[in-house]
């Protein structure tokens, strides 16, 4: 097993005193180092937002993108090198604000790769907006008399669009986000690791203490099975005073690397040569 | 007698389900296969009665550049065509029909215009051996080789097997048969072509054949006309060269995962249209912030918004030179021909990966979307240049080094020993960004300059603009892309009445030319820009760049391409009233619609043409 120090980036974070996104960092730094994966054989790639710095802050290659689309850079990414371990990560609105679609067709796409959301149910580097995980009715500085519309439910909509791996953490349990996040690495698909990572300054509802009083572990449950999809879709939707969290789902599906005729050879695009096109016979064909 | 030209020109013409393009392209290939130079653009509308598909072809024993503008020889797969173009044959010259569709009297053409009308069903025995039937006769009565059309029949239908080939070949010879029996042989003819089997096809595919040159091998794209041609060859190919194609959620995506394989060191390209492009913008500048070498292609359409799907225009200049927030260096090719499609788009690839920056290649629908015949490609020695790339960096690796040429030796992840990260946000030489915590003004100064400093240098190694024909002509036509070879012909044109014109059509269109196209400029007697768009976008990108105003404007925004007389009329009338004010004319295509046309009237008929959005 490598050390945690050996993940751990020049920069020191510049999140806000007590901000989830901590957590998520350790745990992912944690999960990575349990792998044994060496730091320049991992891809971050994310999008903008407090969380989006995050590749900044980890010792590994890193692509800090645009506003919503880690997922296809991501996915761009591990197809054109399909050795390394890529993972894409961001905040709420990140994912299921502005990048929604590529999160639907990610999932349904199924590329090896992990997808961790610090979703802390508010814009934070905007400064306090209401997010598309916002809960009905909350005040925040975009929805002065409470948020019109319904939260959008990222476990649901990952299960729904075909995303293999599904799991729900809280940055407040590290150890436990830890093994969701090697699970989800290790997994071979799309894995997605929803974290509950309060904004300690602009989200006062979602706090630690809130979340503490709610959670429970899925693990715990004797009778639950994350190979049951109705299970999974039933949980998904439990929201109160009881919140799952764990591993959702998780189903073996063919990856799309595994099927696309390009990767038959098993050797990365980035490694082929140069020169492989017969041109020859490409000019034949336009006779 | 038939009196021996040197070109002639057939057009096909009838409703999307017709299968225009298909007859129309065995007509170019036999043709091309036979020793001649071919030309064939395909003009196709969105509803308007069954969606109305003409296929104009050219051939010749010497290079044709256009698609013409007469029309010698006519099939007609159904009435509606008939009326559109009857009238318009040339004397000499001839209409091909199916009397099972409609009748045609002598009176509804012109003079001198034999009407060769088949009786298909009694001849085939099925209406669907109609455009067979009709080719043979056209071969007939052009005097054509059949063998190549019997040939290109043969290999069609060779999957499935001679079932289908053999009532093809008959029907094909019955086509004949009745046109030797029953039509005079056609006046208008060609002299035998050379004998070479020449190429034949399309901007897209050659910029697809470029790509593939190049080592491309990732190519993520989102449907949209006249782009999607580009995709489906290149999917062709797949298969074959290793390439991977993916089709995308929206063009946002196309270009981010473009982005991503390009960061990891594939070569990568997207290609889409102008809404596409808008939808890619953000994304052009992520390319130029973070240096990541991508290859993007704009095939332009009719704008603006939707517009006119299936027709061009060189409506998105200005959308290339714009496209993204803040300042970054960009390439903007403007390939002119077929071969120029093909060596540009290898350039591209070079240039990408040389400066680390977006390469934008501008064709239009007409470029995209033609078929011509052309004198093959160098496919022998593919320059290729990766730039910068390191397989082990040195100790202390930065990878935004500042270094003189503004370019940073590139290590990809997966390297060991260079781990960084690469910011949309501005950073510092090491790749940590400078926008958060502690903003930096002399870094930013700094790391802006780097950049941008890779513009001059590669402004430096293009090759330089030149000027087509005598240098002293008394008028310049000015233009960029697909224009050219018009511009050529119509130059061609005026000299043989005397008059004396030359061409400046532009190719590398940023980081700009300004002094050599200065130079240049300053060096001509007088000049007419030929742009098919409103507003001559190249005249003011020209004056922004050179402070040099180009006198006279002909103009077409119909969304059909310049016709060659419409470019000779006007050059001639420049050249000879040399008026002092300047001359802004716009020209428009006749394609046989009555004025008062009416949709309403005149609903579309299961229009396929129209789903080509
Ligand atoms: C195209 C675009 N629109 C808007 C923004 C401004 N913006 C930056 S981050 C952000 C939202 C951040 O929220 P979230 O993704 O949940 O991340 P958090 O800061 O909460 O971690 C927005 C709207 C942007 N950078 N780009
Ligand atoms: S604003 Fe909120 S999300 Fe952003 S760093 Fe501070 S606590 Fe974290």
């Amino acid at each position: 097993m490598a050390q945690v120090k050996e993940y751990i980036g020049k920069i020191k974070p510049d999140w806000c005193p007590g901000c989830g996104d901590f957590g998520v960092l350790n745990s992912l730094q944690r999960a990575l180092a349990e792998l044994d994966i060496a730091p320049h054989n991992v891809l971050v790639v994310s999008g903008i937002g407090c969380s989006s710095n995050l590749p900044g802050f980890i010792h590994s290659y890193g692509f800090h993108g645009l506003h919503g689309r880690s997922l296809p850079v991501a996915s761009g990414a591990k197809l054109g090198n399909h050795a390394l371990t890529v993972i894409a990560t961001g905040g709420d609105g990140d994912g299921y604000g502005i990048g929604v679609g590529h999160f639907v067709h990610t999932c349904r796409r199924n590329i090896d790769m992990t997808y961790i959301v610090m979703d802390n149910q508010i814009y934070g580097l905007t400064t306090g907006q209401a997010s598309p995980t916002t809960e009905k009715d909350v005040r925040t500085k975009s929805t002065p008399e409470g948020t019109i519309e319904l939260a959008l439910n990222p476990v649901a909509l990952a299960l729904s669009c075909g995303a293999t791996y599904v799991a729900r953490g809280f940055s407040g349990d590290n150890l436990h986000l830890a093994q969701l996040m090697k699970g989800a690495i290790e997994h071979k698909g799309f894995a997605l690791v929803d974290v509950f990572s309060p904004c300690v300054t602009y989200n006062k509802r979602n706090t630690y203490p809130w979340f503490r009083e709610r959670v429970y572990k899925l693990e715990d449950d004797q009778q639950y099975d994350p190979a049951d999809f109705r299970l999974a879709m039933e949980k998904a939707f439990e929201w109160g005073a009881r919140i799952p969290i764990g591993l959702f789902y998780k189903v073996e599906r063919p990856t799309y690397e595994d099927e696309e005729p390009a990767l038959r050879s098993g050797i990365p695009l980035a490694k082929q040569p140069l020169e492989r096109a017969d041109l020859a016979a490409l000019m034949e064909d336009f006779i | 007698m038939a009196q021996t030209h040197t070109e002639l020109t057939v057009w096909i013409g009838g409703s999307a389900g017709d299968g225009i393009a298909s007859a129309g392209e065995s007509f170019a290939k036999a043709c091309s296969r036979s020793g001649y130079h071919v030309f064939a653009y395909n003009s196709y509308q969105s509803v308007i009665r069954g969606g109305h598909v003409c296929m104009h072809t050219r051939i010749g024993t010497h290079k044709v550049y256009t698609q013409g503008d007469e029309l010698d020889y006519l099939v007609a797969l159904n009435a509606d065509s008939f009326q559109r173009y009857g009238k318009r044959v040339v004397p000499g010259g001839a209409v091909f029909y199916n009397t099972d569709k409609f009748k045609a009297a002598p009176d509804q053409v012109g003079p001198d215009v034999q009407l060769i009308g088949l009786p298909v069903m009694a001849l085939a025995g099925n209406q669907l051996m109609q455009n067979t039937a009709l080719l043979g006769a056209l071969i007939q009565t052009l005097g054509l080789d059949p063998d190549a059309i019997r040939e290109l029949i043969r290999e069609r239908f060779a999957k499935k097997g001679e079932a289908v080939i053999k009532p093809n070949l008959e029907a094909f010879d019955k086509g004949m048969g009745f046109a030797r029996e029953h039509a005079k042989p056609g006046a208008i003819r060609v002299g035998p072509g050379d004998g070479k089997r020449r190429p034949l096809a399309g901007g897209n595919p050659m910029i697809g054949f470029g790509a593939l040159a190049a080592g491309c091998r990732f190519y993520s794209a989102y449907p949209m006309t006249p782009a999607s041609s580009l995709l489906h060859w290149l999917v062709g190919y797949a298969a074959k060269t290793g390439l991977m194609v993916k089709q995308c959620e929206d063009e946002i995506s196309a270009l981010n995962m473009a982005i991503g394989a390009a960061h990891v060191g594939v070569r990568a390209m997207t290609g889409t249209s102008g809404g596409g492009f808008a939808l890619m913008t953000e994304a052009v500048g992520e390319a130029g912030m973070t240096e990541t070498p991508v290859v993007i292609v704009e095939a332009m359409r009719g704008g603006p918004s939707t517009g006119l799907p299936t027709k061009t225009e060189q409506g998105d200049l200005f959308q290339l030179l714009g496209a993204s927030q803040g300042e970054f260096p960009r390439v903007i090719l403007a390939p002119r021909t077929l071969q120029e499609c093909y060596d540009m788009t290898i350039h591209g690839f070079n240039l990408a990966e040389r400066y680390q920056c977006p390469v934008l290649i501008a064709t239009d629908l007409y470029l995209a979307e033609r078929l011509e015949t052309f004198d093959g490609v160098n496919i022998t020695k593919v320059p290729i240049d990766r730039g910068a790339l390191l397989k082990q960096p040195e100790n202390g690796y930065r990878r935004f080094a500042d270094t003189p040429t503004g370019v940073s030796p590139r290590a990809l992840p997966g390297t060991p020993g260079a781990v960084s990260t690469t910011a949309t946000d501005e950073h510092d030489e090491d790749g940590i960004v400078i926008s958060d915590v502690f903003t930096n003004p002399p870094m930013r100064k700094k790391m802006m300059e780097k950049r941008m400093r890779k513009m001059d240098h590669l402004l430096k190694e293009l090759p330089a603009p030149a000027i087509d024909g005598p240098a002293d002509a008394d008028l310049t036509l000015v233009g960029w892309g697909s224009t050219y070879q018009v511009m050529l012909e119509a130059m061609e044109r005026l000299k043989q009445e005397g008059l004396s014109a030359n061409v400046l059509c532009l190719r590398y269109l940023w980081p700009f030319q300004t002094e050599q196209v200065s130079r240049l400029l300053k060096g001509c007697k007088m000049t007419m820009s030929v742009e098919a768009n409103y507003t001559g976008q190249l005249v003011r990108l020209i004056r922004m760049e050179t402070g040099l105003s180009v006198q006279h404007h002909l103009r077409k925004y119909d969304g059909e391409p310049f016709e060659l007389k419409q470019v000779v009329d006007q050059a001639r009338t420049i050249l000879k009233t040399k008026p002092k004010e300047p001359v802004v004319a716009s020209v428009v295509s006749d394609e046989g619609l009555p004025a008062d046309f009416s949709p309403i009237e005149s609903p579309a008929l299961g229009a396929e043409v129209s789903r080509q959005h």
